[in-house]
């Protein structure tokens, strides 16, 4: 039963909209960003703000926060190849 | 294995649940079969985890043409609509709230609500289409689109440029299409009583699919239309 448990969490409402307000925010803060003329840097910042707003929708959304240790680890798993992935990619096209 | 589904049934009468969805679920037991919620998922994510590689590789060759061509890619960014792409950031959002509060509202028993929301969903995503097919529709008048004479007189940076933007966006818009009809196909189990409180995860599933398109468009969304 105790899989069932984790299975059956169930999250209150205000939580949702609480983060749908959150990524709109963020939606306007990286519409701002772009008209704040950060040059070379604008194009980190609207990774970083896109980066936070995926682990909203995979925390909350996605249901990740409530579910078991397992997905979690899954996920790091795909960041780490795709980690892996970028790196060799950008190492090898740098030095070409 | 038949003690834990009587358990599960008294609870859900304890509930409060539709008696009838509860006998519902039973008729589709299958006996010897196990009912891991857990691995379902799992096998989920693993297919998420597909898709996600999928557009990943697709963001390491833009992250390389940046690269390269910097300034044409900044020229083709400043062709497209910030406010159209805004508009549709905030649907495509509002739209992955309305599907989280779907599944919300199935695992309260409340499955008018789930299927309201889950039409509502649905309006929101052919609204994200319309829009796009609008914003297509408008490069295609100015005589951008792959392979045309116009894109041929510009730079070869604008071009990868475009070629990127109609390959991305036009997999993303598939996707939109793909998650309308896993929605539909859901709101048919939930107003059947084959998706129930008690085995959610159909819904939980097409939910999971619906973020996913929701999570590629937030990558999309400043990369394509936010560097000029």
């Amino acid at each position: 039963m105790d899989q069932n448990t984790a299975e059956h969490h169930i999250v209150p409402i205000r939580v949702y909209v609480w983060v749908w307000v959150g990524l709109i925010a963020l939606t306007g803060v990286t519409v701002g960003a772009k008209y704040a003329d950060l040059n070379h840097m604008a194009i980190f910042a609207a990774i970083l703000i896109a980066t936070v707003k995926s682990t909203l929708v995979l925390l909350y959304f996605m249901h990740i926060r409530f579910e078991k240790p397992i997905f979690t680890v899954m996920i790091l798993v795909l960041l780490l190849t795709y980690g892996i992935f970028i790196g060799l990619t950008f190492t090898d096209y740098s030095y070409r | 294995m038949s003690d834990k589904g009587t358990a599960r049934n008294d609870a859900s009468r304890a509930e409060g649940a539709d008696a009838s969805s509860a006998t519902g679920a039973d008729s589709h037991h299958v006996p010897g079969v196990v009912y891991d919620p857990v691995a379902v998922k799992i096998g989920m994510w693993l297919f998420l985890f597909t898709e996600l590689l999928l557009f990943g590789t697709l963001f390491i060759v833009y992250g390389v043409y940046l690269h390269d061509f910097n300034w044409q890619f900044r020229l083709g960014s400043a062709a497209l609509s910030i406010p159209i792409g805004t508009v549709n950031t905030v649907i495509l959002l509002t739209s992955s709230l309305t599907m989280a509060l779907s599944i919300a509202a199935l695992q309260r028993a409340d499955k008018k609500r789930s299927i309201g929301l889950m039409w509502i969903t649905i309006l929101f995503a052919l609204a994200f289409l319309v829009i796009k097919s609008f914003e297509w529709a408008g490069k295609f008048e100015h005589g951008v689109y792959p392979g045309s004479d116009h894109l041929l007189e510009l730079t070869k940076g604008e071009n990868v440029f475009y070629g990127l933007y109609f390959t991305m966006t036009g997999l993303h818009a598939l996707h939109v299409i793909i998650g309308i009809g896993l929605i539909l196909f859901a709101m048919k189990r939930v107003a059947g009583e084959r998706t129930t409180p008690e085995r959610p995860l159909l819904l939980e599933n097409t939910g999971l699919y619906w973020h996913l398109v929701d999570l590629i468009w937030i990558f999309l969304f400043p990369l394509f239309y936010l560097i000029s």
